[in-house]
C-alpha cells in the first residue's frame, strides 16, 4: 500500500501543453504514471503523446474517468485551476506552481472545506509512490519501493533526503512535498495521520523548515503515533525576517526559528537528524533499534 | 516587497484614514521650506526598509524651521543602523517631515494572514508604539483578534468588538470601525502581506490619527499591480541582492565567508546549515531556482564570488529539472567573465551529473569536486584554510 497515489491512479493534467506541463507529463508517463487526460482550455480535441486534451476539466472527468489532478498553470491562473479540479471532485490535486498570489490561496482553502478535494500544494515538487505512480516534478530514479514515508516542505532537499534514504537500502511507501508557501491544502498533521493508518508504511521521514508552526502541529501528532518519526528541520542558520527563497520560510521575531521547532519534535519523541547529511543514516538507525 | 512611510500613507489616506500633514525632503533645505506650514513643532521622520528607527536617532523633532533644516542634515545622506538593518545599516535618501500630533493614547492596529487558520486576522491592541512581537510574546491577552471569513468578507461586527476592546471613547466608537474597514479594504485590494499602523494615536482633540505605516506588499502578487513598480526604492536594496533579483534568483548576503550556490530553497538552508555545522558562517543564501538557464547559473555564480568577504565556494546541485551539465556551461561560461579567486567546491547529482563532472574537469578550472554533502562540507573547510 501507499497514500494519496497509487496504480489506481488516473491522472489528469492542467497545463499539459505548456514547457513545464508538457516536459513533466512526459516524465510521469515514463515512470509508468497512468496520464488518462490533458485540460488547456483552447486546444480541446487535441492530443498530447496519444492524451487526449480537453477544454475543461468537467469533460475529461466525464470522458475518461481520471480522479486525480496535477497542475502547472502559471501563477496568475493557478488557482483558477485548482477550483476547477475541485469542483470536478477530483483528489488528490497536486498544484505545482510557484508564485500563487497569498489572497488566491485564502479563497481557495476557504472553497475546499468541507469538500472530499485533497490539495497538495502549491508551490511543491508533488507526491511519488515509488514503483507504481509518480505525479509531479521529483526525479523519479533517486526513489525505491518499501516502507518509510517522507514528508518535506521542499523540493531539492526532498530529493536529497530520498537518495540518502535509497542509498542506504531503505525504500519509501510515499514521498510528499507540501510546498514551500505559507498557505497550502495538506499540512505534516494530515500526512502524519494518512501514514498512521497505512500499513504498509513502518516509519516516517519529516523534513521541516523555518516559518510558521507547522512542525511544532506535527509535534502534537507524533507525540500520539505509533510510528517512529525521523525529523529535519533547516535553516538553523537563516537570519531573521528575511524570505529564505520560499514564502513561508521567513522568521518572525517570536516564531518560526529552527531551534523551536526541533526542540518540539524531539520533546514529541522524534528523533532529530544532526546534520542535512546524515537524514539517511538517522533512519537506518533508527529502523534497526526496531528490529 | 517593502515600501516607504510616505508611500504607505499616501495610500492610506487614499482610502479615507487619516495620517498627519507632511511632506517628503531630499536636502535640510526643502524640511526647512515645508517645516513652516505643519505648526510650530514638527517630527523628521528617516524613510528606510527597517524598523527601530526612533531608537537608532532616525526620528527627530525641531521647534523651529532652522532646527528642521539641522535635524534633517542630522539623517539625510547618512546610513542609519537599527536592530534590524545589517551592521553597516541602510542610506537615509528622504525624510518625511510631518506635523507634531498632540498624543492622548497610543494604539496598534495591523492586518495579516493567520497561517494556521488560512484567513486574515485583524489584530488590535491597547499597547501601542511598542514592538508588537514583543507585545505578542510577554502579554499576549493585550492583543485582540478578529478573524475574516473570506467566504462572508468583511463586516462591522466583527470590528466593533475591537473598537470597545481599545476602551476608545464614545467620540472613537463610530468612527473606528470604519478606519478598520478601510484598513481591510487596502490590505486585500493592494494584495498586503502584512499592514500595519503602529501607533494608531487618539490625538488630544478626539481624532483617530495614523501616526507611522508600515505596508509589506506579497511578492507573488506583484505581476497584477504594475504601479508598484515605481513605489521600489533600489537605494534600500544591496547592490546584489537586486542584481540578483533581477534575474529571479533569491540571493541574500549574510555575515559569514563561504559561499554557496543552491538549486532549491530547502536544500539551500541546509547547505548553509552544513556549513555551520563544520565551524563556519555562511555568506549567503543562494537559491537559483528550478528550471534555470545556463545565463542565469553564470549570472548566480557571478554574484556569489563577488562578494568580497567569500574566501571559499560551495556548489550544491541536486539535479532534477535543472540538468547537472548546464550547471557545468553556467560556471565555465562564468569563468570567462570573472576571475576565480578563491577555491570552489561542486558537488553535484541527479540529472546528467556525469556530463556535469566530465566538462569541468575538462574545462581546467580549479574546482574541487566532491562526492556527497559531507565530503563537500569537508573540501570546502580545507580549502578555506589553505
Amino acid at each position: 500500500m501507499s497514500i494519496l497515489v497509487d496504480e489506481n491512479t488516473r491522472l489528469l493534467v492542467q497545463g499539459i501543453t505548456g514547457s513545464e506541463g508538457s516536459f513533466h507529463t512526459r516524465r510521469c508517463i515514463e515512470y509508468g504514471t497512468n496520464v488518462v487526460a490533458g485540460v488547456t482550455p483552447g486546444k480541446g480535441g487535441s492530443s498530447f503523446d496519444g492524451v487526449p486534451v480537453f477544454n475543461s476539466v468537467e469533460q475529461a472527468v466525464k470522458e475518461t474517468g481520471a480522479n486525480a489532478s496535477v497542475i502547472f498553470v502559471p501563477p496568475p491562473f493557478a488557482a483558477d485551476a485548482i477550483l476547477e479540479a475541485a469542483d470536478a471532485g477530483l483528489s488528490p490535486v497536486v498544484c505545482i506552481t510557484d508564485g500563487i498570489p497569498t489572497l488566491d490561496m485564502v479563497t481557495v482553502l476557504g472553497y475546499l472545506k468541507g469538500k472530499t478535494t485533497r490539495l497538495i500544494g502549491p508551490n511543491c515538487p508533488g507526491v511519488i509512490s515509488p514503483g507504481k505512480c509518480k505525479v509531479g516534478i521529483m526525479p523519479g530514479d533517486v526513489h525505491m519501493p518499501g516502507e518509510v514515508g517522507v514528508v518535506s516542505r521542499s523540493g531539492t532537499l526532498t530529493y536529497e533526503t530520498v537518495a540518502q534514504l535509497t542509498e542506504q537500502g531503505i525504500g519509501q511507501s510515499t514521498c510528499i512535498g507540501i510546498g514551500g508557501d505559507p498557505l497550502i491544502g495538506t499540512t505534516f498533521t494530515d500526512l502524519l495521520r494518512l501514514f498512521e493508518e497505512d500499513a504498509n508504511t513502518k516509519m516516517v521521514v519529516l523534513v521541516g523548515e523555518i516559518g510558521g508552526v507547522a512542525e511544532q502541529d506535527a509535534a502534537e501528532l507524533i507525540k500520539e503515533m505509533t510510528k517512529p518519526v525521523v525529523a529535519f528541520v533547516c535553516g538553523a542558520t537563516a537570519p531573521p525576517g528575511r524570505r529564505m527563497g520560499h514564502a513561508g520560510a521567513i522568521i518572525t521575531e517570536s516564531s518560526g526559528a529552527a531551534r523551536e521547532k526541533i526542540a518540539a519534535l524531539s520533546a514529541a519523541g522524534a528523533t532529530i537528524a544532526p546534520s542535512p547529511a546524515e537524514i539517511g543514516a538517522t533512519a537506518k538507525r533508527v529502523l534497526e533499534s526496531m528490529a | 516587497m517593502k515600501i516607504h512611510e510616505c508611500q504607505a500613507k499616501e495610500i492610506l489616506a487614499s482610502y479615507g484614514i487619516m495620517v498627519p500633514k507632511g511632506g517628503v525632503a531630499t536636502t535640510p533645505a526643502e524640511a526647512k521650506e515645508i517645516a513652516p506650514s505643519l505648526g510650530e513643532r514638527v517630527v523628521i521622520k528617516a524613510q528606510v526598509y527597517a524598523g527601530g528607527r526612533g531608537k537608532a536617532g532616525g526620528i527627530r523633532t525641531a521647534s523651529s524651521p532652522d532646527e528642521a533644516e539641522r535635524q534633517a542634515s542630522q539623517i539625510i545622506g547618512k546610513r542609519l543602523v537599527t536592530h534590524q538593518t545589517s551592521l553597516e545599516g541602510v542610506p537615509v535618501d528622504k525624510v518625511l517631515v510631518e506635523e507634531a500630533a498632540t498624543i492622548k493614547r497610543e494604539l496598534y492596529l495591523g492586518i495579516i494572514i493567520d497561517s494556521a487558520r488560512g484567513i486574515p486576522v485583524i489584530m488590535a491592541s491597547e499597547a501601542g508604539g511598542m514592538d508588537i512581537e514583543e507585545v505578542a510574546a510577554k502579554t499576549p491577552e493585550k492583543i485582540i483578534k478578529a478573524y475574516v471569513d473570506p467566504m462572508t468578507g468583511f463586516h462591522p461586527f466583527l470590528v466593533r468588538r475591537l473598537a470597545y476592546g481599545l476602551n476608545l471613547e464614545p467620540e472613537q466608537i463610530m468612527p473606528a470601525p470604519q478606519l478598520i474597514g478601510n484598513l481591510y479594504r487596502v490590505f486585500q485590494e493592494k494584495d498586503c502581506s502584512l499592514v500595519e499602523i503602529n501607533p494608531l494615536v487618539v490625538t488630544s482633540d478626539g481624532r483617530l490619527l495614523a501616526l507611522d505605516a508600515k505596508l509589506n506588499i506579497d511578492d507573488n502578487a506583484l505581476f497584477r499591480h504594475p504601479g508598484y513598480a515605481e513605489l521600489r526604492d533600489p537605494g534600500q536594496e544591496d547592490a546584489l541582492e537586486l542584481e540578483a533579483s533581477q534575474y529571479n534568483i533569491f540571493y541574500i548576503k549574510l555575515v559569514g565567508d563561504v559561499g554557496c550556490m543552491v538549486n532549491g530553497a530547502g536544500l539551500a538552508m541546509a547547505t548553509m546549515d552544513i556549513i555551520k555545522l563544520m565551524g563556519a558562517e555562511p555568506a549567503n543564501f543562494l537559491d537559483v531556482g528550478g528550471g534555470a538557464s545556463e545565463e542565469k547559473v553564470t549570472r548566480a555564480f557571478t554574484i556569489m564570488l563577488s562578494d568580497p568577504k567569500v574566501k571559499a565556494a560551495l556548489v550544491n546541485i541536486f539535479g532534477g529539472i535543472l540538468r547537472c551539465d548546464i550547471v557545468a556551461r553556467g560556471m565555465i561560461e562564468a569563468a570567462k567573465q570573472m576571475d576565480i579567486r578563491v577555491p570552489v567546491v561542486v558537488r553535484m547529482r541527479g540529472t546528467n551529473v556525469e556530463e556535469g563532472m566530465r566538462l569541468l574537469t575538462e574545462s581546467g578550472l580549479p574546482m574541487i569536486l566532491a562526492k556527497d554533502l559531507t565530503d563537500a562540507a569537508e573540501k570546502v573547510m580545507a580549502a578555506k584554510k589553505n
